[in-house]
């Protein structure tokens, strides 16, 4: 039991981020509004962010930029005081930043098209558009 | 010139879209030169490098001059090179025969219509050629991206179809990321090569099984392989012709090139097929994919949703030949990448040049068209050929492979799949042709048939679908040519002869 429970507290970011995209992912599939669709995509979308820039993070690590390290005599220096514990990975939070922007560009095509489609039907609730599919 | 050819390919057409954009607003008629100009660019460069790739091997190229695994390379063996050649020749040759419809279908959005197009390819290209893990999810949402935009410039229901292919599109996309970000925390590295070079001491761990397993899942989505096919069918059909004729040959063909990809070089054969255990459970996935296509098909009531749940039937074709574990599956599931993206472009050019003259592609307005517009459905003819697998066109050669590879593997549920299959695409062109050639045109039934005059599409939609027909013939003669040089090198030694 103390062991689940240890287990839990220690891995508390990759549950947050499980549960988010359980939030997203059920958002998608069970909602009829297209909208609340598109909401519950940036929630899956934002989770997996949030899972990469929670792996970078380490427990009392600073910004990874090496103070007075600047110029020829650094690098000669920098051997030997750099220890990698002692910074957070930021390759995952760049990478991130590109996914942001994906994530943004996904978000205003989706945005986009939700507009044609309402231009269209006069609704944005799927089973009442499928209704009028149908009908004709 | 030629040891750039590899960043050629990603920053001509992606510069050319940012061109045509800015040209689009003062003169529209300049956009379709220089898309055909970019195109013709980055065709040239993937002939010259499956030339070099095969004399040596593998070509590696820094962009900036950084060494992997720090920066990103650009990494072309011979299956890349094959892919590309495919995309950048299916890109421009379909470009060249849509033109007229795109100028009849928006004649106000050419500017931002190539622009999409321009840029749908670079994305291709670019996944195609990149040999970063997280690279190829960035240029795999500028091509879905672009993609949905595209699709949804369709018929009236388009936007619908778009919107829920952006839903499964993220949700696959999303699921790769994921998958990445599990192989970064247990590799460290996103180079694939690197990735490759550090996975074998972490076959058992569970982490890395999860991050093949996520993975996979996503580009099952995005491939559309049933039944996770539910966008694909609605999306290429209400597309705008032009644009059904671009996306139906590569997107689903470029998804299994990413596979194949995660399958040979980022998680080594070995662990795929003896450490993780799905190689069967996929190749049964794969038969229900290519039957329920089969059955889909047989049941759609016009051509192009017909022709779309093929294309669901055609993806199982290679994810169940891929995952036979075989020489000969895996030699067929590489031969049908390519044959599958002519094929389907033939159909749908034809489709395309009916769609151009009769405004329709319900099966009715079929009626009388061997009279009214030949070339056309020689063409059509052709393509359905090798749809159903008749040699010497190539869809016979690579159903050749797949079945025996099936047999090879004892896997005759999949050597049973595929037959059906072709017999059901019989059925399905047959009744086509049936109704092409026999039933009179128009409204005067029986007798009107003689008045028909011929209404061929322009000789620029006609002559890029008899070049892609004969195209269809030629890979079929030249099938022996192409498995010794381009796609056996491919194919890894761990998987037997």
């Amino acid at each position: 039991m103390s062991n689940l429970l240890s287990s839990i507290v220690d891995n508390y970011n990759y549950l947050i981020y499980i549960i988010l995209m359980m939030i997203g992912l059920y958002a998608m599939i069970a909602k009829k509004n297209l909208v609340k669709k598109i909401v519950g995509m940036n929630v899956l979308q934002t989770a997996i962010i949030l899972f990469y820039v929670s792996i970078g993070a380490k427990k009392g690590a600073t910004i990874p930029i090496i103070q007075h390290g600047h110029g020829e005599g650094a690098h000669e220096m920098g051997a030997s005081v750099i220890k990698a514990a002692e910074y957070i990975n930021p390759l995952p939070h760049v990478l991130m930043l590109t996914a942001i922007v994906v994530a943004v560009a996904t978000l205003g095509v989706a945005l986009a098209l939700a507009i044609k489609v309402y231009d269209r039907y006069q609704t944005l609730e799927e089973d009442e558009i499928l209704a009028q599919i149908r009908e004709k | 010139m030629s040891q750039h050819f590899p960043a050629l390919l990603v920053t001509v057409p992606l510069l050319s879209a940012l061109l045509i954009s800015i040209v689009g607003w003062l003169y529209k008629r300049l956009c379709f030169p220089i898309a055909v100009a970019a195109l013709s660019v980055t065709a040239y460069s993937s002939v010259g490098l499956l030339l070099s790739v095969m004399h040596e091997k593998e070509i590696l190229y820094r962009l900036g001059g950084w060494e992997p695994p720090w920066g990103i390379a650009y990494r072309v063996d011979h299956l890349s090179a094959l892919v590309l050649v495919v995309v950048s020749v299916v890109g421009l040759l379909n470009l060249i025969a849509t033109q007229k419809s795109i100028q009849e279908e928006f004649p106000e959005k050419t500017g931002a219509f190539y622009t999409l197009y321009v840029l749908l390819i670079t994305g291709l290209l670019g996944i195609v050629v990149t040999g970063d893990v997280f690279n190829l999810y960035v240029l795999l949402e500028i091509t879905a991206l672009t993609g949905y935009g595209l699709i949804a410039m369709g018929e009236e229901h388009a936007p619908l179809a778009s919107l829920n292919y952006v839903y499964m599109g993220t949700i696959g996309a999303c699921f790769y990321l994921l998958g990445i970000g599990y192989l970064y925390i247990s590799t460290g590295s996103l180079n694939m090569a690197d990735i490759a070079s550090i996975l074998p001491g972490l076959y058992d761990s569970r982490v890395v099984l999860a991050a093949f397993i996520i993975c996979m899942v996503g580009v099952c989505l995005k491939m559309a392989f049933f039944p996770l096919h539910t966008w694909l069918p609605n999306a290429y059909t209400y597309a705008p012709s032009a644009v059904s004729s671009l996306v139906a040959p590569l997107m689903t063909k470029v998804m299994i090139y990413v596979m194949l990809r995660l399958m040979l070089t980022v998680f080594t054969p070995v662990f795929t097929f003896s450490r993780v255990g799905l190689s069967d459970s996929m190749v049964w996935l794969a038969v229900i994919a290519i039957a329920m296509g089969a059955v889909l098909a047989l049941a759609a009531r016009d051509m192009k949703r017909m022709l779309t749940y093929v294309i669901v039937a055609e993806v199982g074709y290679m994810v169940g030949g891929a995952w036979l574990g075989n020489r000969a599956g895996m030699t067929g599931a590489i031969l049908h990448i390519a044959n599958d993206a002519l094929m389907t472009l033939c159909v749908f050019l034809a489709v395309g040049n009916i769609v151009y003259k009769v405004k329709g592609y319900a099966f009715k307005d079929l009626q009388g068209m061997f009279r009214k517009m030949p070339y056309t459905m020689s063409g059509l003819v052709a393509g359905a050929l090798s749809m159903v697998g008749v040699p010497p066109t190539c869809g016979f050669f690579s159903k050749w492979y797949l079945i025996s590879g099936g047999v090879q593997a004892g896997q005759y549920g999949f050597v049973a799949a595929l037959i059906f299959s072709s017999l059901i695409n019989v059925i399905l062109f047959f009744r086509i042709i049936e109704i092409g050639y026999y039933e009179p045109f128009g409204a005067d039934h029986g007798q009107g048939s003689s008045r028909v005059r011929t209404a061929e599409a322009p000789l620029t939609m006609v002559i890029p679908l008899l070049i892609v027909a004969g195209g269809l013939v030629m890979m079929g003669v030249y099938t022996g040519d192409i498995v010794a040089h381009v796609i056996a090198p491919v194919v890894p030694p761990a998987l037997g002869n």
